[in-house]
This record gives C-alpha cells, structure tokens and sequence, in this order.
C-alpha cells in the first residue's frame, strides 16, 4: 500500500507520461458535509482499448511488455475501497483516460493526502513538457496550480533554474495551507 | 506569501545569468518513478536531489523522473549521466541522495555502495 494518496497520484500520472499526454489535470475535491474525497485524473493521452480496460484493475495484468497499466491502478482502487469508495476508469482510444477515485473523508483507513507539492513538482519535471493542470477545492475554497501559466510568467526560463521549485513547493504548500485555513473563520 | 511576482523575479535573475554562464556540461540523473520505485521512497529521493541541486544551484544538473527499468526489487534506482557514462545506483536513500551529489556529481568519484553491482552480478 502507499501511504499517501499524493503517492498514488504521482503514479497514476506516470501512467499519463508514458501515454503521451500532453496535459493531465488533477481535480482534488473535499466536501466535508458530504463527508467526500474524490480524486480526478483527466489525461489526453493515446487512451486503452476495451480489452486493456476491463483488466486494468487486475494486479496480476502487470506484464512487461504492456507496461501502460500495472499494480499501481490496483493498489489505488484498494486504498478507495478500504474507505467505502471506488476507482472508475474510462478511456478510449486517441482521446484519453478518465481516473476518479472517491473516498470517505472521515473514515479511519483514509490515507492522508501527504506532500501534494513534491509530487506536482516531480511531474512538472517530466522531460516531455507534459503540462499539469492541478485544481484542489474544500468546500468553497479553491486552490489551482497550473505550469501552463507559470510556464508563460518564466518564458524561457526552465523549471530547473535556480528557485524555480522552491517557489513552486512553497506557492503550492501555502496556497492548499490557505483554502484549509479560511474554514474556520 | 509566495506570489506570482516572486516568479518573475526568479526567471529575471535566471535570465542575468544566462548571458553569464560559460558552457553546459550537462550531468542527467534519472529516478525511477513507476509504481515500484514511489512504493519503494523514489518520490524522497527525487525530492532530495532536487532541493540540494536548486539550493546549491548545480545548474548543469538536470533531474528527470522515469520509468520502470525492470530491477523493481531493488528501487529507488537512480542513474547518473555524465558525458557517456552511466552509473546506476540502487536502493538510493535520502543519505545516498547526499553522497551522490557530494562524491560523485562534484567530486567526480562513483559510490561504490550504492552501485548496483554490489546487489546483481
């Protein structure tokens, strides 16, 4: 098991990286009077046919040579279902993939989000320009991390000059600290 | 408060010294980031390398997250590019992380404990 949902975000967007994609949004919904956690992957990459589809979530799918699907959509869909949630998978061909995971917010098996900001920067660093579209809300609140427009603020500027994910690690930290925080007022 | 401000600020300072910089060597390191390596700690790892590379701004040092390369069970894996050469390192710690950097990014010298010789023959 992973022990963070950010953990299996970073890998299911793997998934999206090896498809091509060439943005993947990640939508965070936290709703706690529905008492609801629900998880978005949303890539625009090559997709899966039917058949590749229906045996996604089988762990003992995972072969070498058809390395696009493996344990890591299992290992999700576990940590879904052991909070009363599920994973559903649609994809088609040439258009992309659709990942949502849903959970109960307060349920005790619930993994904690974890460190949301090193996985966004790991992705934003794949090497193939992948754009990451990052939207987390609770309740009212939204926080939205998107290195399209950071990207168009840095021209050509790459995201390995000097501060670049620090800036990114903290901007993230701080703003998810922010949309938790105005709940109390 | 981080705003967007401060970025531009950043790419403004990275532009001066562009004009600034001699050649790019070019040192790659790739982490292994599928399913096995994030179960195994690649994401604190990653994360070390790229901390220490942005704070002491090794700006020829590119870190790049990848696939699976099929050594699974002994992940984090981590390889170094420098000119032709490839070193692979496994079951890299946030330690290793250090040591990498230290001896073989700036010194120049391959940890041998970390090799991945030292786990398969």
């Amino acid at each position: 098991m992973m022990e963070e949902l950010s953990l299996h975000i970073l890998d299911v967007c793997q998934n999206s990286i090896n498809a091509n994609a060439s943005l993947i949004q990640i939508f965070i919904v936290e709703n706690t009077e529905k008492n609801s956690l629900s998880i978005e992957i949303i890539d625009d990459g090559h997709g899966m046919n039917e058949e590749t589809l229906s045996h996604v979530s089988d762990p003992f799918y995972t072969t070498r040579t058809t390395r696009k699907v493996g344990l890591g959509i299992s290992l999700f869909k576990m940590s879904a279902e052991a909070t009363n949630g599920t994973l559903k998978i649609e994809s088609k061909e040439q258009i992309g993939t659709k990942i949502k995971a849903t959970f109960e917010l307060d349920h005790i098996d619930l993994a904690p989000l974890g460190d949301i900001e090193d996985t966004l920067v790991i992705l934003a660093l794949n090497d193939k320009f992948i754009d990451i579209f990052y939207s987390h809300q609770y309740n009212e609140n939204r926080f939205e991390f998107d290195t399209r427009k950071i990207r168009e603020i840095l021209e050509d500027t790459p995201f390995t000059a000097h501060g670049v994910t620090q800036w990114m690690k903290e901007y993230i930290r701080e703003g998810l600290n922010n949309i938790h925080k105005e709940e109390t007022k | 408060m981080k705003s967007l401000d401060d970025l531009k600020k950043i790419r403004d300072n990275a532009q001066k010294k562009v004009t600034m910089r001699g050649k790019n060597d070019g040192i790659r390191v790739l982490v292994g980031m599928a399913t096995c390596g994030i179960s195994a700690g690649a994401r604190p790892v990653m994360n070390r390398f790229v901390e220490i590379v942005d704070k002491q701004d090794l700006e020829n040092v590119t870190i790049t997250p990848v696939g699976c390369i099929g050594e699974c069970a002994i992940e984090p894996i981590v390889e170094v590019l420098i000119d032709d050469k490839r070193t692979t390192y496994c079951k890299v710690d946030v330690d290793g992380v250090d040591r990498i950097i230290k001896e073989h990014i700036i010194g120049g010298k391959v940890v041998d404990d970390y090799v991945i010789g030292k786990y398969r023959i």
